[in-house]
């Protein structure tokens, strides 16, 4: 399959913060790429150069086959993007707005407009002053969506939206899954699990980690409580086994995902009455990437930027 | 008031800067006006003279009003700067006014201000606290000034505090516009709208004649600094009608912020079209969509503006053509000639600067579409950089023809029909307002480039515009050395009507321009946007 983004070794710099330190992102052709990391890790910066807005200060970036700095305007053609805070213009009105970015990008899809309209609850008469943040952000979630382009870019999307229309949004997009390509930046763990193939999380700049959920999960830890017929049996001596606690005949422990398998037939040896064992959950997966501490280096760049 | 003294303070942090640079400024240009007066018209024999020419002729009465006292440096002063000067405190207190009430309520961050512990009126009141202080503390210091340069303190005082009345009342006017749109921009554009007004009826108020409407001064906050008669009698209590209209203004403004919710103006915004129509298809269509509610005032405005100036050119010939010393004056602020001709050139020179305030709040309309992130979607669709800066760059090239047409003929058509040959004098007039359209096109060329190159002071295009005033229209005055005034585009334009055009200056200003522009392309594309 080929890459529908290619990132490699993105260096962006502002003044004495460097924004993007050597990142890498790749996004396949078709899939629907979540792309996280924490406030101020440098998301929307990487979309921003992907968009030819701002210009790389070293590394490589390839966007549908071509250079997003030099052919901006050919490539504008193939996508559409959805903005972290859309901003419009206060004496257009909604779907005034809706027309000029389709009109802009080739034209839109109008029965898709339509039917965007409805599902979002969007009333397209009212002026751009007057909606608010979830509004403004679904006049631009429907541009976009209506747009028959190949690859949608999403910073965000839907901050400011209702469950109710977070909802919808998923339903849109996975209709639009394998037609599509879309990478979408998101803080909500939920809608990451329910759209993405794949992920990548990136912090100060940097990609920390990239690949399905499932090879993730293989990261963490599952934890394991279980009732057994007789004494536990050399539990504590497995790789991979943590916070093991016996009371009795029973046990809690969390071990490596990589090393369930081993721990569990160690359970099933003693015999097993009962068995509780919870996935590591996304939030467990993320704050673990969130919260690292910083190394010592890092700590004194942040401070001073 | 709960919370306003931290948010006077929080103004005035903001805008330290700013409005150091107001205050010395307006302070700085209004003492060294009063040295050079004092220069020019050092014996009291060449200010009789003035006073006898000037004071009583139409035209200057239009432009800068009444001449009262011509026997001091003082009274000559405050004739020939009171009504500009005072003009731009009051652009400066209706800025700062709608700078810290609107535009912060449009940005949200009033929101922020307002969840705290802030009464409802504090944001209102510490916008309307700057603009007064900052109106008083440059009266004040003109008063002092004026007296450190042996002026009557009386005289000088009365002066100063009459420039600091204007700066009250527009901080009123501003307070209220505030309240009364949903945009900064609208509420500026009314308060400007007023400040426009004010200037008509005294323009129309004094130079009217006895036999006229001169009651009109009497409507205006502008007509008021007059009848202060600073230097010529100082009538303090005429101070008192701007501080009534100020605390009337105060009060409807409180009133209507109980009135309205914050975010929302008093006239609720109505429902538009659910589809865009044809026009709105391209980069040129959204600029046309942007740029025309702009364009369409600055016309109107300034036909007007060109219909009252042209309204009082035949005056100037009847009653001028036997006072030789008063033609040196006017040939002082403009050029030579016929004398009708003269004043003619001189309120088109003045036109011409007013065209560029048009130019270059038409230009750095890309800078505010980019602060406010709405560049951005735009420019993520295949429309290029070039394309995006070019079209709100036609508008206002191609607005600055239109806005000076519109001047031209304005005055063309009074003036014409005066004299008796309406068609004649429309296309003479029209004409020479269209020949300073390359000077105009110079300073959209400087904002853009400073746009492109150092987005963050794109907004010293307005100095810029003051620095060619000063050099130009005052530089003969401050008798500044000639290749100081050359440095602004204007003194290259000819001196129409009356001189002789020659293509030469015209050229090679369009060709400065156009090089300008290619710079500023070129560095738009090379940098990042946002």
């Amino acid at each position: 399959m080929t890459a529908a983004i290619s990132v490699s070794g993105l260096v962006k710099t502002f003044g004495p913060t460097r924004a993007l330190d050597g990142l890498e992102l790749t996004v396949r052709q078709g899939e629907v790429h979540g792309f996280l990391g924490p406030n101020g890790s440098g998301k929307s910066t990487t979309i921003r150069v992907l968009l030819g807005l701002l210009r790389a200060d070293a590394g490589s970036a390839s966007l549908l086959g071509g250079d997003p700095w030099r052919d901006t305007a050919e490539l504008h053609r193939r996508l559409a993007y959805v903005p972290g805070d859309v901003s419009l213009w206060p004496n257009l009105t909604g779907g005034e707005v809706i027309d000029l970015l389709g009109r802009l990008r080739g034209g839109l899809n109008e029965k898709r407009r339509a039917e965007l309209l409805e599902r979002f609850e969007l009333d397209p008469r009212k002026k751009g002053r007057t909606y608010s943040k979830g509004n403004r952000q679904k006049v631009a979630l429907v541009a976009a969506l209506a747009s028959d382009v190949e690859l949608l870019i999403l910073d965000e999307p839907t901050s400011g939206l209702d469950p109710l229309m977070e909802a919808v949004f998923q339903e849109a997009v996975n209709e639009l899954r394998g037609e599509r390509t879309v990478l979408l930046s998101s803080h909500i763990l939920a809608e990451v699990e329910a759209l993405c193939d794949r992920v990548s999380i990136i912090r100060n700049g940097r990609t920390v980690e990239t690949g399905t959920l499932a090879d993730l999960r293989h990261l963490t830890r599952t934890s394991v409580s279980a009732e057994l017929v007789g004494a536990p049996n050399g539990l504590a001596d497995l790789p991979g086994v943590h916070d093991l606690r016996v009371e009795g005949l029973r046990v809690r422990f969390e071990v490596d995902t990589d090393h369930l398998d081993t721990a569990l037939r160690a359970l099933v040896g003693s015999g097993v009455r009962t068995l509780t064992s919870q996935p590591p959950t996304l939030e467990e997966l993320f704050l673990r990437h969130y919260e690292d501490e910083l190394p010592a280096g890092e700590v004194k760049g942040a401070m001073s930027s | 008031m709960t919370g306003l003294g931290s948010l006077v303070r929080l103004a005035l942090r903001r805008d330290r800067l700013l409005l150091a640079v107001w205050i010395v400024g307006m302070v700085g240009i209004t003492l060294s006006t009063a040295s050079t007066v004092g220069e020019l018209y050092g014996t009291a024999e060449s200010r009789q003279q003035l006073g006898a020419t000037a004071g009583s002729n139409p035209a200057f009465l239009a432009m800068l009003g009444p001449l009262h006292d011509a026997s001091t440096t003082g009274g000559v002063l405050a004739w020939r700067w009171g009504v500009f000067g005072a003009l731009l405190v009051g652009l400066m207190s209706m800025f700062l006014v709608t700078r810290h009430t609107r535009a912060e309520e449009e940005t949200g961050r009033l929101e922020l201000i307002g969840s705290a512990v802030v009464s409802r009126h504090a944001p209102l009141a510490a916008g309307v606290v700057v603009a007064v202080l900052a109106s008083t503390v440059i009266g004040l210091l003109v008063g002092l000034g004026l007296a450190g340069l042996g002026q009557s303190s009386a005289g000088a005082f009365a002066f100063g505090l009459a420039f600091a009345s204007v700066g009250w009342v527009f901080a009123g006017v501003g307070a209220v516009s505030a309240q009364l749109s949903e945009s900064a921009r609208t509420a500026n554009s009314i308060s400007g709208g007023v400040l426009g007004v004010a200037y008509l009826l005294r323009a129309v108020g004094d130079a009217a004649g006895d036999q006229g409407p001169t009651w009109l001064t009497w409507l205006s906050p502008l007509g008021w600094l007059e009848h202060t008669r600073a230097f010529a009698g100082d009538r303090y209590w005429v101070l008192l009608l701007p501080v009534a209209l100020f605390a009337v203004l105060l009060v409807v403004a409180s009133t209507l912020v109980t009135k309205r919710d914050i975010g929302g103006g008093l006239v609720p915004t109505r429902l538009g079209p659910a589809r865009a129509p044809g026009s709105l298809t391209s980069a040129f269509g959204l600029a046309w969509r942007l740029q025309r509610g702009m364009l369409i005032g600055w016309t109107i405005s300034l036909f007007v503006l060109g219909a009252v100036y042209g309204s009082v050119a035949r005056g100037v010939e009847e009653m001028l053509e036997a006072n030789p010393a008063l033609e040196k004056i006017i040939s002082q602020m403009g050029g030579t000639g016929a004398i009708v001709d003269v004043y003619l050139a001189s309120i088109i020179g003045i036109i011409a600067l007013f065209s560029a305030i048009y130019v270059v709040q038409s230009t750095l309309r890309l800078r505010a579409e980019e602060t406010e992130f709405r560049a951005e979607p735009v420019l993520a669709t295949p429309v290029s950089r070039f394309a995006w800066v070019g079209s709100h760059l036609l508008f206002a090239t191609a607005g600055t023809a239109v806005v000076l047409a519109a001047a031209g003929v304005g005055a063309g058509l009074v003036h014409g029909a005066r004299v008796g040959d309406v068609g004649g004098q429309v296309v003479r007039l029209a004409g020479a307002a269209l020949t300073h359209v390359p000077a105009v096109w110079v300073v959209a060329g400087i904002a853009l480039v400073l746009f492109a190159l150092v987005p963050k002071l794109s907004s010293a295009s307005w100095a810029v515009i003051v620095v060619f005033l000063v050099l130009g229209q005052l530089g003969p005055l401050l008798q500044l050395d000639q290749w100081a005034m050359d440095l602004s585009p204007f003194t290259h334009i000819p001196k129409v009507p009356g001189a002789d055009v020659t293509a030469g200056p015209l050229l090679w200003l369009t060709a400065i321009a156009a090089a300008l522009v290619a710079v500023g392309f070129a560095g738009f594309r090379r940098r990042d946007v946002g």
